[in-house]
């Protein structure tokens, strides 16, 4: 592999290009799911290529191909460099690169059990088994369940000298009962919605979340739900389980401290962000005992976000977001740090194949535990509605207004969760929200939610990304808005 | 803002092409040589798809161009039949040791299941309606070209102070698929897009079109659409939340309905998880409604073939307000004692089959007539992070973005702050006043369809956003 990565970095150089850095990438995965006791989806999948972006004129081109040969790379760059200098015909400004050292490394991610070399059968056994746990509950009309596998080698070279290999291995897996009564659908899923959890593990992940004791658990709540009292709409104090607070990290902070959104480079698609530069270190963003990092270092757990590298060739490193309530940090990369006065880059370039651009990327964004025991927050509550697992979720283009909804909430009352309520809501402007923030709850309830599926870029590009959170209380919040037209 | 660098034009010698795709022959000898090795295995039926894409897109912000790519990829995919089970694996990598490793390793899938009673043969040799939607100019289109265009764009915006971000992309595909049955597909087609996004202070408005031919729109129309419209939306003001008249742009339109699509595949109300179930034959939208599925008409794009090679048939959909028929893939049909429309998703698969190309009938009403109808409503350029809310009653939530404006007494009198909506499509689809013409539509949420302008009486906002 290193010798395409030469070969296609020579042959930029020779056509002109005053930087370039290379990416070869082997993707392998594995899909399983099965629906009402049948297996549905079963396949794998194989790709490899290259993708080589080049600073030629001044500005940049970026190329991809499958065709993994001397000639087909030389041709990949060409194609690259012609980009650049078509790219420099509509140009404004000379692209400014912060230093970074020369890496020459081999990072594997740890993981004690290879998906891949578990039989097949023993992972559809589980699954089908997880199935029929929960067709047994009665007025559960749909199940669903699945696994999805990732393994990807990257090696990575660039024109300063770096030459960076790695290998993830990522795992998810999640089950969901539907039922449909009286002109209403109701649905649990476990441990998350939208394919359960996601992390940088192996088959360790699968083993941990017991699937067979929460089947009937989730069926019995998605069948009962339809009994339950409505959400009601109000003004209130809201607790967030830990996966639903995991999304709205991901797109109430994560998505607004971008720097490429910032600076109106996702301006036609994406969105920008009302963290505009005067913020940084002015924003109260939240309440005092909120704070939020970005990191992508191991030490911060197996987390989608997590790497040793970024695909710029920059060490993964943890920047602070939020520090006792200030906005403190954005995620940049090596062309964008110098506009927020940051000598290096966060190390946040990223990309979903190789052909596709790196761009700029939540890593684990998340938000650091508190100081309060889950039963004590419950106990110390003597008014409000505890929501868990997202059903929707959306947010304006410069991420100050949001609404979520989430499958199941329980009435809080007097301390003690009183009842199961259907359907709820709540929404607000994301810095009044955070600000509102008075209970966090400590390590032991905090978990590195995985979202494998984040949007971004054209063309679009999928990213998985990590929210570590326990469960937090929010006062004042506007709950039960989505049925407020019901 | 300074004008965007003048340089001179690049030499044809330097030119970046677009890559081009194989010739159809090409992808027959592949699908023959896979079907050949597949001979010598356990497989009993085989299926290979073959997809390929060239395509190449520029992208601006900042009224200067920041990230230009392009790629060119092959898979191949293939299906394997084995004692009563079947599995699917794919690669990029065409010599015919990988193919032989991907035939394997759909087979070693496929033994891992227990045996599947409903699953069918493969289907023997359709026929297939010539479609055309390859386009050589739109194939040819260059990175300087695209440049040249996007330069010109963001030199109006700088010319009107404002800034311009968006994409210009253009690009070519192909598909065949053949199984052991002698079944053999094959298509083509181009596409290109031009979208553009033009912030004037903190007002933004939105234009974008595409096509299978880049002839069929101009860029600078575009840009000067959306320079227009971002214009018209500086100094919003802020309205209260509730219920208004609203004239929904071709965009709008689209983003919302398309969320529909997938309550019509017959797997989603055997699933009981479609807002159908229990409503076909009924009266539910207005009479004003009439929805087909048409891969064959003149604006739509896609191939004449689903997912298991079957020609795809036009389906009325819902005929003046009432759902009438569904779409089928071959194991939907076969439950519900139907015959296949043509609209399955490749096996195996757990959703079943969904119609893709959505065409309304539309109306007469141009948007300037309904602006000139309405006392007091909003004129809405596009919906953005549109998500369910409610399934079975298709309450759907989102923001509107990029141009709000206020109309009173028929008249646009300036632009209001951005919405929350939280709004059944069902509900909206009952309250129609006013079709205009239906129109190749885009938007960022669905696929694109042929759909018209809208004036929807009670359209429900329940928030307003800080711009």
């Amino acid at each position: 592999m290193w010798d395409l990565c030469t070969n296609s970095l020579d042959a930029a150089k020779l056509r002109g290009a005053a930087y370039g850095d290379v990416r070869v990438m082997h993707l392998r995965q594995r899909d399983l799911t099965t629906k009402n006791g049948q297996v549905g989806t079963l396949s794998q999948s194989e790709s490899i290529g290259l993708g080589i972006r080049v600073l030629a004129n001044g500005a940049w081109g970026f190329a991809s191909t499958d065709r993994l040969t001397r000639e087909g790379v030389a041709a990949c760059a060409a194609q690259a460099v012609s980009i650049a200098k078509a790219s420099a015909l509509a140009k404004r400004d000379e692209v400014v690169m912060a230093p970074e050292k020369a890496y020459v490394d081999s990072w594997q991610a740890p993981f004690r059990k290879d998906p891949f070399e578990i039989p097949l059968e023993t992972q559809l056994a589980l699954l089908l088994a997880a199935d029929a746990e929960m067709r047994r509950v009665r007025g559960v009309t749909l199940t669903e369940t699945g696994m999805q596998f990732r393994k990807i080698d990257s090696w990575f070279a660039s024109t300063i000298g770096s030459r960076i290999h790695q290998r993830k291995v990522i795992s998810g897996c999640g089950i969901a009962a539907t039922s449909f009564q009286k002109e209403e659908i109701q649905k649990r899923s476990y441990p998350n919605s939208f394919g359960g959890q996601h992390s940088l593990q192996g088959y360790e992940l699968v083993d941990s979340l017991d699937l067979l004791k929460n089947a009937p658990i989730i069926a019995e709540e998605a069948a009962a739900l339809h009994s339950a009292t409505q959400c009601p709409e109000k003004i209130g104090t809201l607790i967030l389980g830990s996966s639903q607070l995991g999304l709205q990290i991901h797109e109430s902070i994560g998505h607004p401290i971008e720097l490429d959104r910032v600076l109106g480079q996702e301006a036609n698609f994406a969105g920008t962000s009302f963290l505009t530069l005067d913020q940084l270190n002015k924003l109260k963003y939240a309440s005092s005992i909120v704070n939020v990092v970005a990191d992508a270092r191991l030490d911060h757990g197996q987390g989608l976000g997590t790497f040793a590298y970024d695909d710029e060739g920059v060490p993964a490193q943890c920047t602070d977001i939020i520090k006792n309530g200030q906005f403190r940090g954005y995620l940049s990369n090596r062309e964008t740090a110098h506009l927020v006065g940051l000598d290096r880059s966060s190390g946040t370039m990223r990309t979903e194949s190789w052909n596709r651009l790196p761009i700029i990327r939540m890593t684990n964004v998340s938000l650091l535990p508190g100081t309060w025991d889950y039963d004590d927050l419950i106990s110390d509550t003597h008014d409000g509605i505890l929501m868990e697992t997202n059903r929707s979720w959306s947010i304006d283009d410069r991420r100050y207004q949001f609404q979520f909804s989430t499958e199941i909430g329980w009435e809080i009352k007097g301390g003690k969760k009183v009842r199961m309520l259907k359907n709820p809501s709540y929404s607000g402007i994301t810095t009044e929200f955070w600000n509102s923030c008075d209970a966090i709850c400590k390590f032991d309830h905090w978990t590195l939610w995985g979202t494998p599926n984040c949007g971004k870029g054209q063309p679009m590009q999928t990213m998985g990304t990590g929210h570590g959170a326990s469960p937090a209380r929010f006062r004042n919040v506007r709950i039960g808005t989505a049925f407020s037209n019901q | 803002m300074k004008p965007a660098a003048k340089t001179k034009k690049a030499s044809a010698g330097a030119r970046a092409k677009a890559a081009e795709l194989l010739p159809e022959r090409e992808l027959r000898r592949i699908v023959g040589t896979v079907l050949r090795l597949a001979k010598s295995t356990a497989a009993e039926e085989t299926e290979v798809h073959v997809d390929e894409v060239a395509s190449a897109l520029t992208r601006f912000a900042n009224n200067a161009i920041h990230q230009n790519v392009a790629e060119h990829g092959l898979t191949v995919s293939i299906r394997t039949v084995a004692d009563g089970r079947t599995a699917r694996a794919t690669t990029n990598r065409i010599d015919e040791d990988s193919l032989r490793a991907a035939i394997e390793a759909s087979l070693s899938l496929a033994h891992s299941q227990p045996k599947d009673p409903r699953l069918l043969p493969m289907p023997a040799k359709q026929r297939y309606r010539s479609v055309n939607r390859f386009i050589k100019p739109t194939a040819a289109l260059s990175a300087e070209e695209r440049a040249l265009a996007v330069r010109r764009a963001c030199d109006l915006a700088v010319k009107e102070n404002q800034v311009a971000a968006g994409i210009y992309s253009n690009g070519q595909s192909q598909s065949a698929l053949g199984n052991s049955r002698g079944l053999f597909a094959a298509y083509r087609e181009t596409h290109s897009e031009f979208s553009i996004t033009v912030q004037e202070a903190s007002a933004a408005s939105w234009a974008k079109a595409n096509s299978p031919d880049v002839r069929a729109f101009d860029p600078q129309k575009l840009a000067a659409r959306a320079s227009e419209k971002a214009h018209l939306a500086v100094n919003a003001r802020e309205l209260p939340p509730g219920r208004y008249t609203v004239i929904l742009e071709p965009a709008a339109v689209l983003d919302l309905v398309g969320f529909l699509f997938y309550d019509f595949a017959a797997t989603a109300l055997q699933d009981k998880r479609s807002c159908l179930n229990d409503r076909m034959g009924k009266p539910l939208f207005g009479q004003d409604i009439t929805i087909s599925d048409d891969v064959y008409h003149p604006l739509q794009q896609g191939a004449p073939f689903d997912g298991e090679g079957l020609p795809r048939q036009r389906v009325l959909l819902v005929d003046r307000g009432i759902p009438k028929n569904l779409v089928y893939s071959r194991a939907a049909a076969k439950a519900a004692h139907k015959q296949p429309t043509g609209h399955g998703f490749a096996l195996p698969n757990e959703y079943g089959e969904a119609p893709m190309n959505l065409v309304f009938v539309g109306g007469d009403s141009s948007i300037d007539k309904m602006v000139a109808s309405t006392e007091r409503g909003l004129l809405v350029t596009r919906l953005w992070y549109i998500r369910e809310v409610d399934p079975y009653e298709k309450v759907m939530t989102g923001m509107t973005r990029d141009g709000l404006f206020l109309v009173e007494n028929g008249r646009v009198m300036g632009a209001v702050r951005n919405f929350r909506f939280n709004q059944s499509i069902i509900e909206m689809l009952k309250n129609v006043e006013l079709l205009g013409p239906a129109v190749r539509a885009t938007g960022e949420e669905a696929f694109e369809m042929v759909v018209p302008a809208m004036k929807v009486r009670d359209f429900y906002f329940s928030e307003v956003t800080k711009f």
